[in-house]
């Protein structure tokens, strides 16, 4: 089994008001060396499969799909030799 | 359909749409059409004349706004009904589940402000040549509600100047005037565009409610005009083909 963990983020070219407010929440703390933020989300997801190339081809695949909407968003992945506990 | 009977609206109910009841009112009872629930885990419409996406929180917003709806299993045959060039209207999450399944270009990002903003807000009629605008006039400001925290219209620059040179662009957020500033803008949409249409005029999905603004007893009623634009047109083509 392998484990997907995916990150998807707004494409560069589309305002993200909140990663915005958040990076004037970090000046307010003083860390003015700190620039661009942007918000994301984190997904993570087992894959029931014992070939590491499925894997990360259901897992594009799933992006591309339904995770990210590619007129807003782009996505990116890892994926990982995972034991269930 | 008969052109001496009623129009047959078909409203699709997700789990979180909470403006079906409002659509079915406002069909039903003030335009005294045929007004029809369908439950989104249906496979096929039925007989209908007009598909209505309401607005509401379908799947409670959940990934983005429409992202979950789009594959309920209605949404195969709302896809093919809108191929087939019947009428579909979405509004608020409406559109949002229209520019999910492809229906409709662009999409619907967080309101620039961070606010969900619910209240009157001006458009005006940017193509009175759509089915959903033929009881308005190019210009025309209509006064009507809006209610969400995603109608923030997102498209590339290139399909931008596509839709305005296919006049898909129906409506804009505008003043009382008919001005359009970055101030008549609730939600920083591009171009202050308020409801766009398919490239076969047979979609349109627009974030203003209109259902909200068709009843005298509630004070505003220029939303009737969008419905009534609607059937005047199809019982229109009816008579014509």
């Amino acid at each position: 089994m392998y484990q997907s963990k995916i990150v998807v983020t707004f494409r560069r070219s589309i305002l993200d008001p909140q990663g915005k407010a958040v990076e004037n929440g970090i000046h307010s703390l003083g860390f003015d060396k700190v620039r661009d933020v942007r918000i994301g989300k984190f997904i993570e997801m087992d894959v029931y499969t014992a070939n590491r190339t499925e894997a990360e081809q259901i897992t594009k695949e799933v992006c591309e799909k339904l995770l990210a909407n590619p007129i807003m968003e782009d996505f990116s992945f890892t994926v990982e030799n995972h034991k269930h506990p | 359909m008969n052109h001496s009977s009623r129009l047959k609206f078909g409203i699709v109910v997700f789990p979180g749409s909470n403006c079906d009841h409002d659509a079915h009112y406002a069909t039903g009872k003030i335009l005294q059409q045929d007004a029809r629930f369908i439950w989104h885990k249906e496979g096929s419409l039925g007989d209908v004349d007009v598909v209505i996406l309401p607005g509401g929180f379908s799947y409670g917003d959940y990934l983005r706004c429409g992202a979950i709806a789009r594959f309920s299993p209605i949404m195969k045959d709302v896809v093919r009904f809108a191929k087939a060039g019947g009428a579909v209207l979405g509004i608020c999450n409406g559109f949002q589940i229209l520019t999910e399944a492809g229906l409709l270009p662009g999409v619907l990002l967080r309101n620039a402000s961070l606010q969900f903003v619910c209240k009157y807000v001006c458009v005006r009629v940017e193509n009175a040549e759509t089915r959903f605008t033929s009881k308005c006039r190019n210009g025309e400001v209509l006064e009507i509600p809006i209610a969400h925290g995603d109608g923030n219209y997102f498209i590339e620059s290139d399909e931008l100047k596509r839709l305005e040179d296919n006049r898909q662009i129906v409506f804009r957020y505008c003043d009382g005037e008919g001005k359009i500033s970055k101030a008549s803008n609730p939600n920083g949409a591009m171009s202050n565009i308020a409801g766009v249409v398919n490239t076969t005029g047979n979609v349109l999905g627009m974030m203003p409610h209109p259902e909200r603004a068709s009843d005298p007893a509630l004070g505003h009623t220029d939303g009737r005009k969008i419905l009534d634009s609607v059937v005047e047109s199809l019982v229109l083509q009816t008579v014509l083909t």
